[in-house]
């Protein structure tokens, strides 16, 4: 468990950030730049001392202003991956994995070399240089290279922001697999949805510093108050599904959740597989009578719960559909002409789905096949 | 081929370049990491002093040292009476003028170097479990070696060339001060040294070449280790 709960106040930025996250699993910071995400595991890791506060991992104070406590970096146990990797240009892979581990001797040793190069398939790598290896290795170096310091968490930032796209698909695999293997809490710095959606299990939401939201990523990736974090283009509703059908024939597969059936694109992945569904708000109109003749195949009966008055011409509008709530962005001018009220049933017309696998299933990974 | 005044000459240059590298560059590593790292009031001022040496001439060097080390100098007298230490006229000396010529070159590659040094790298290896020392040791260090190493090499080549601190301070003696530079001096003064003034300016050349080829090897082969090829 990590209980955060700092303030800081530097020329031109403040921070204020309190949140709890589980002893396992991936939890994510996320905002745009400048949010404080960095700023927030730079103080997990001793990097950067906030001016108030406490910071708990796993019953150990590593900063309580209160107590005087700030333990040095070296001794907090906390496994730091960098946007730029940082390896040791002047040592072999080999000692760049070994550098952490020799200095965690005499601790419980959670996981061993042989599995940490299994784990994140560096075996070959061994003896290269740092400035041999493309940027997706070297992630992976840095990442192994702090699973055996034995840290007591992972602190990741934007692991993948400076790579290319197939770079990420490469790493994005062992990411998941990291996730589901090691009983390790992973605080995960990201400014991409996807990412998030993938990888994490809660999320804390940022903006200029200030904490908007904190929670399970589909809840608070769906709450309409966010959307100073994401942005009016994709705010939407964040559905945890489970693969139910594929349909080989249109190449289609069939997604349930409670609240109705999505079909969307095939899903490379088995059938009961959890798969989390993204539907912006912008994508979904509002139909008074069940249409026929349209080419949009998601249709969902929902009845009207909330309507948002928005910026501009917008009106944000809340459905539920089964037991799911369903966010939906019309005209202000359109809710007057269809006198949309709450109470009223509708048809939710859902235009585009974004899917976001959540467990390594595939049956066809992207990756490095395990 | 040389006469032994000249080798004598020779060795005694090559000597007081190695021991003046040797002893100063331990006081340079220190200086350059405070200058390049640390922050305190009357910093412009250390820095100002340290690389007057390099800026003063070097009779005006060599003549403060003559009044502060010398036999009878602030320092030079208890130097003497405490611990039998006498810089005039000998080897010791010598090396000691190199050392404070050499000094400002040393400690500004040096400097160079760490400022090159990446912090984030040095962040990283605390993040793993090293403290200050074992990051300065296993990470700093290493990579400032180039830095280093041409530090070394100008220190010794100031060293080979001093003349004007070294004559000043500690005299021209024969077989205790008098390195290369000032062997061709007095060979310029003699009615028939032409030719061993000559003799001894194309050793001069052969060991500036020699050193520049040597450092540029050893700056290849260390940058290879440390990945910065």
């Amino acid at each position: 468990m990590i209980e955060v709960d700092i303030q800081l106040a530097r020329p031109g930025f403040s921070l204020s950030a309190h949140f709890t996250a589980p002893g396992a699993g991936v939890t994510a910071l996320f905002g745009r730049s400048g949010a404080g995400k960095t700023t927030i595991i730079q103080a997990v890791a001793g990097v950067v001392r906030p001016d108030r506060g406490r910071i708990v991992v796993d019953g150990a104070t590593y900063f309580d202003s209160a107590g005087g406590i700030d333990v040095p970096i070296e001794r907090r146990r906390a496994g730091y991956v960098f946007q730029d990797a940082r390896l040791f240009p002047h040592m072999s892979v080999e000692r760049n994995l070994r550098y952490g581990q020799r200095r965690a001797r005499g601790m419980d040793a959670g996981i061993g070399f042989e599995a940490v190069v299994d784990l994140l398939g560096l075996g070959h790598l061994l003896r290269r240089r740092p400035h041999t290896l493309s940027g997706g290795e070297k992630q992976r170096v840095a990442i192994g290279r702090a699973l055996l310091a034995q840290p007591r968490l992972l602190l990741m930032d934007e692991p993948l922001a400076a790579l290319d796209a197939a770079r990420k698909a490469e790493i994005l695999p062992y990411l998941e697999r990291l996730r589901d293997e090691m009983r390790l809490p992973i605080l995960y710095v990201s400014h991409s949805i996807e990412e998030v959606l993938r990888l994490s299990d809660r999320v804390v939401a940022l903006k200029d510093g200030r904490q908007i939201a904190e929670g399970e990523v589909a809840e608070v990736m769906s709450r309409a108050d966010i959307l100073p974090v994401i942005g009016r283009f994709d705010l939407g509703t964040v559905l945890d599904c489970t693969v139910a059908r594929h349909d080989e024939d249109y190449a289609l597969s069939t997604l349930a959740f409670p609240g109705g059936e999505l079909r969307v694109p095939r899903v490379e992945m088995r059938l009961g597989g959890a798969v989390r569904a993204r539907v912006r708000a912008r994508d979904v109109a509002i139909a008074l009578a069940k249409p026929v003749d349209v080419s949009v195949s998601n249709l969902l009966p929902a009845v009207v719960e909330a309507i948002t008055p928005g910026e501009g011409p917008y009106a944000d509008v809340a459905l539920v559909a089964g037991a799911s709530r369903l966010a939906a962005s019309v005209t202000r001018e359109s809710v007057e002409r269809l006198g949309l009220t709450p109470g009223l049933a509708v048809w939710a017309m859902i235009k585009s789905v974004a899917v976001d696998s959540r467990s390594p299933d595939f049956t066809t990974p992207p990756g490095p096949t395990f | 081929m040389l006469t032994p005044e000249e080798w004598t000459a020779v060795y005694l240059s090559l000597k007081v370049a190695f021991w003046a590298t040797f002893w100063s560059l331990p006081f340079a590593l220190a200086t350059a990491f405070v200058l390049a790292r640390l922050d305190f009031p009357g910093k412009s001022l250390f820095d100002g002093i340290v690389y007057l040496p390099l800026v003063l001439p070097k009779v005006v060097v060599g003549y403060l040292l003559l009044i502060t080390l010398g036999a009878r100098g602030y320092l030079g007298q208890y130097l003497a009476e405490w611990f039998n230490i006498r810089l005039i006229f000998t080897t010791a000396g010598a090396i000691v003028a190199a050392a404070v010529i050499s000094f400002p070159l040393t400690v500004n590659a040096i400097r160079l170097a760490l400022e090159a040094v990446d912090r984030g790298l040095e962040t990283a290896a605390r993040t793993l479990g090293a403290n200050r020392l074992d990051v300065f040791l296993t990470i700093t260090l290493p990579l400032m070696l180039p830095g280093i190493l041409s530090g070394a090499l100008l220190a010794v080549a100031s060293a080979l060339g001093e003349f004007g601190a070294t004559i000043t301070f500690v005299s021209n003696v024969e077989g205790q001060t008098r390195t290369i530079p000032l062997a061709i001096y007095s060979a310029t003064h003699m009615p028939d040294g032409d030719a061993m003034a000559l003799r001894l300016t194309v050793v001069s050349i052969v060991l500036a070449l020699a050193s520049l080829l040597l450092a540029g090897l050893a700056d290849r082969r260390i940058r290879t280790l440390i990945g910065r090829a």
